[in-house]
């Protein structure tokens, strides 16, 4: 990850902090820690756990009776790209009439001042993974790693990933059928392949052309393995022909997005070492490719060995990645359940936290409380992934943040309906 | 600020009850001898029937009664489908079966007032979706039950996940009249018909806002703007009320019947008081132009529902005695969702509107305990000390009144419909999950045995038939 380290912009420096007294919970898959202590340095975890020394000079925070978890990392979202959804200028998660599609990047569509940044932040997100959506073709172009922080430069990592669609979105995008789609697929990993062996001579403005010499070059990193490919298939059917892929291409570094039956071919899955992001709450047969659907999914795949961790590819992405702890806590609900698969509380958190970031090969530098990783750390007043709790401070990269947004100015507005001596507009 | 809550608890329920005035009877008429109607006012009356249950008594446990009371280390009695006791402790007769329960909770089992369930099933393919007649934007001739395809997956969630006992399936919100609702309990069946909630009165969905106009607008059809649906709105009622005008002679007088009209007798049936309008409706200054619209007209508003601005407006549906039928947290998904807040459901709690926690999602409809939880707490955050008793009501007698069947649901109260939610622990927590469901006594679901579990034929012989969901 040498490369990728390089391109992760730098954090503000930030002073040292102490935050004592509080449940420690690291975000690794353990148990949370009673009577823990989390420090702070430059923007980056010194130390977390039981029998950690205060270092001399550093401001102490006082968490007794509180929880102190890493920020959650959301494990698939469009944050920042869309102010509201049904307004097409602030709706930057697709383009139907580009001629491009690997090569779109999602960057300049990020705007930290979108308000779900903002929200997210007050509920405890503090990194997002951000997804481009497919329009015309089956890869939706290039994705970045964000955080949520109060500040202008929202971008973590640039062109972390490319997103493709190969289920039943992937098949509409190729023109009506999964044989299209795969046709597509790897008509234009061949294509990459010959604009990686000659970029001149690779004529994107040909008849025969597939991809735009842009998009070509996108796809470059991806067959050579530099680029993780995360790509969305829910159905068992077509989880195995991705798993597939990864014979044909060993080179691809996948990970998949959904696998709603990703539980009855978990062993395979597990086998071929490929990580998943799947929705958590999934238990409808809302399209025929998922008909196997169950919350049980996630908690199945993770006791077959799969590294398996907790997205939202829905109709919710832009907005609502603040439900990654409810969704989380859902899961852990399930373990009193006979005949259900549910998660350790440790592990349901390591699947907001340090599960999406290992998906991507992030988790050496976000997602969790481990001594090096970016400080993104959340003081709750309760247990992080119960429905009462609320974060009373955030920090990421050590900086603390504001808990205002929109709608807490709207609620404190609307405290009381009643007008005063002057109108509302007034009160601010 | 923070409320003592005793008295708080009190003063919530009075004035719930006050703005979501129960069933009322219709005024008889003095003297005169009504000419009986030449149609059938119900020709697809419900087949419901209650399933076989024991008497049953739960002990040792939390109980929340609906209407705001709570009892610690209590017990349950029910048998014969009613509730029959609730209390600290009850003589239940020999050969009562009996649960302990402690550790656990019990409550009236969920009502969910705006479900789609059966009208946009699972698979969302278009061959099933038959929730929108957007082919006009008046469809008050058109009714959900319909629409309804009872093996819809979807039921069973709700009930298993979601403790859900008793919905209202509505049309969709593409139409200002989008056509009448109907109201089931959540038991699988053959038909529509044998799921339909017995004698409860029939909706109206209307809609304003961004819906209508979007889709009609883009058809350079009328309405194309707010000015537009309020236009089409009044045009419309004002023919109910002529066509009113026509039956209410005959009935008075007799002679030639006037012609039938299936989307005015709706309207004509709203205008009597006989059917409740459930108004979708997002933006504060749109529900009080609908307000006085329904004082023009002669009609009442029952519950606005999403209603995402309703806490700037908590007074004024306070004082017209309308609920609010509102989401959790949700926003931003179009510009009318943009001022949403957390804190809805608890500020209109705190101005007295009857206040009711829906989904409109069958994904949120199996938590909607969740989603009262959290605006609960979000309430609390801000000073609004609300009981965990009392936020149970907006799950289910605040619904049961915007329905019109508080009267035999909706709480524990002695006598009504056993429909009853054993939760395996604190409902408001996250990691807590219905464990039994009771209707009218029977019991439909059971975490512990997996043949009570209804499975849809849509599921038979699919992957994950009969798994737990």
């Amino acid at each position: 990850m040498a490369a990728l380290a390089l391109l992760l912009t730098t954090p503000a420096l930030a002073e040292t902090v102490a935050i004592t007294g509080g449940t420690v919970a690291i975000g690794d898959g353990s148990a949370p820690i009673p009577g823990g202590t989390v420090v702070i340095r430059d923007g980056r975890i010194v130390a977390a756990g039981q029998g950690v020394a205060v270092p001399a000079g550093a401001r102490t925070i006082d968490a007794t009776g509180k929880w102190v978890a890493p920020g959650f990392v959301a494990g698939f979202t469009r944050v920042g790209l869309v102010e509201v959804d049904a307004v097409d200028p602030t709706n930057d998660t697709v383009a139907r009439r580009s001629p491009y599609s690997a090569a779109i990047d999602v960057v300049p569509g990020i705007n930290p001042r979108v308000s779900a940044i903002a929200v997210s932040r007050v509920g405890g997100v503090t990194r997002a993974i951000v997804a481009p959506s497919t329009a015309n073709m089956i890869f939706a172009g290039q994705g970045a790693v964000i955080d949520t922080g109060a500040d202008p430069d929202a971008v973590t990592v640039p062109h972390a990933f490319q997103f493709v669609e190969l289920g039943e979105d992937g098949a509409q995008a190729a023109g009506g059928s999964r044989p299209a789609a795969y046709l597509q697929f790897r008509q234009s990993l061949e294509a990459a392949q010959r604009y990686a062996r000659n970029p001149a001579a690779y004529n994107g403005d040909s008849k025969d052309a597939l991809l735009t010499r842009a998009d070509a070059a996108a796809l470059v990193p991806v067959v050579t393995g530099k680029m993780p490919l995360l790509i969305h298939v829910e159905s068992a059917s077509d989880i195995r022909n991705v798993l597939k892929l990864k014979q044909e291409y060993p080179a691809l570094k996948l990970v998949i997005v959904g696998a709603a039956e990703g539980w009855t071919v978990a062993r395979e899955i597990a086998a071929a070492g490929v990580p998943v992001i799947a929705n958590a709450l999934t238990d409808l047969p809302a399209a025929f490719e998922q008909l196997a659907a169950t919350q049980s999914n996630i908690g199945r795949m993770k006791a077959a060995g799969v590294r398996v961790s907790i997205g939202m590819n829905n109709e919710d992405d832009a907005r609502q990645a603040r439900y990654a702890p409810q969704y989380a806590g859902n899961l852990v609900a399930l373990t009193k359940i006979p005949g259900a698969t549910g998660l350790s509380w440790g592990d349901a958190l390591a699947a907001i936290t340090s599960g999406p970031a290992d998906a991507l090969g992030l988790g050496g530098e976000l997602g969790s409380l481990r001594p090096g990783r970016r400080a993104d750390v959340v003081l709750w007043d309760g247990d992080p992934l119960e429905l009462s709790s609320h974060a009373d401070r955030v920090w990421i990269d050590g900086v603390e943040q504001p808990l205002v947004d929109r709608q807490t100015k709207l609620r404190d507005r609307y405290a009381q309906p009643e007008e005063g001596n002057l109108p509302k507009a007034y009160e601010y | 600020m923070v409320f003592n809550k005793g008295v708080f608890a009190a003063l919530i329920l009075s004035t719930a009850l006050a703005g979501c005035a129960t069933a009322k009877a219709k005024p008889q008429t003095a003297s005169t001898e009504r000419v009986p109607l030449p149609y059938k006012q119900d020709p697809y009356p419900s087949t419901y029937h209650a399933y076989p249950g024991v008497p049953t008594l739960v002990t040792n446990v939390t109980i929340y009664d609906g209407e705001g009371g709570r009892i610690n280390n209590g017990q349950v009695l029910f048998a014969n489908g009613k509730i029959v006791a609730v209390g600290q402790t009850i003589d239940a007769p020999a050969g009562t079966t009996t649960i302990d329960g402690t550790g656990k909770w019990v409550t009236p089992g969920v009502i969910d007032i705006h479900s789609h369930l059966g009208d946009y099933p699972s698979p969302s393919v278009q061959a099933l979706s038959d929730g929108n007649e957007a082919t006009g934007p008046v469809r008050p001739e058109v009714w959900a039950e319909h629409s309804v395809w009872p093996q819809d997956p979807g039921f069973s969630r709700a009930l298993a996940n979601g403790g859900v006992t008793t919905l209202e399936i509505l049309p969709g919100s593409a139409n200002l009249f989008g056509g009448r609702s109907v109201v089931l309990k959540n038991v699988a069946a053959r038909t529509v018909q044998a799921m339909k909630f017995p004698g409860a009165p029939y909706g109206l969905k209307m809609a304003c806002g961004e819906n209508p106009k979007r889709v009609y607008g883009s058809r350079n059809q009328m309405p194309s703007t707010r000015m537009g649906n309020i236009a089409v709105d009044r045009q419309t009622w004002a023919r109910a009320q002529e066509y009113k005008r026509k039956w209410d002679k005959y009935e008075r007088d007799g002679g030639e019947p006037p012609a039938r009209d299936i989307a005015m007798d709706t309207l004509s049936g709203v205008l009597a008081g006989d059917i409740l309008v459930q108004n979708h409706c997002y933006r504060a200054d749109e529900m009080a132009i609908v307000l006085d619209m329904a004082k023009e007209f002669g009609y009442k508003v029952t519950a606005f529902h999403h209603a995402v601005e309703a806490y700037k407006i908590a007074d004024l549906l306070k004082a017209n005695g309308v609920c609010a039928a509102v989401w959790a947290d949700w926003w931003g998904f179009k510009m009318e969702a943009y001022d949403a807040i957390n804190e809805n459901m608890p500020l209109l709690q705190k101005a007295g509107v009857c206040t009711i926690t829906h989904s409109d999602d069958a994904n949120g409809i199996q938590r909607l305990n969740q989603e009262a939880a959290k605006a609960l707490a979000n309430g609390r955050r801000m000073g609004i000390d609300i009981p965990d008793e009392v936020a149970w009501e907006w799950l289910s007698i605040n619904p049961a009144r915007a329905l019109h069947i508080d009267d035999r649901t909706g709480s524990l109260r002695p006598g009504k419909m056993a429909d009853v939610v054993l939760w395996n622990g604190n409902p408001f927590s996250v990691y807590t999950r219905p464990e039994k469901v009771w209707i009218d006594g029977a019991l439909m679901y059971d975490a512990l045995d997996p043949k009570r579990r209804p499975v849809s034929d849509f599921e038979l012989g699919q992957p994950g038939e009969g798994d737990v969901k």
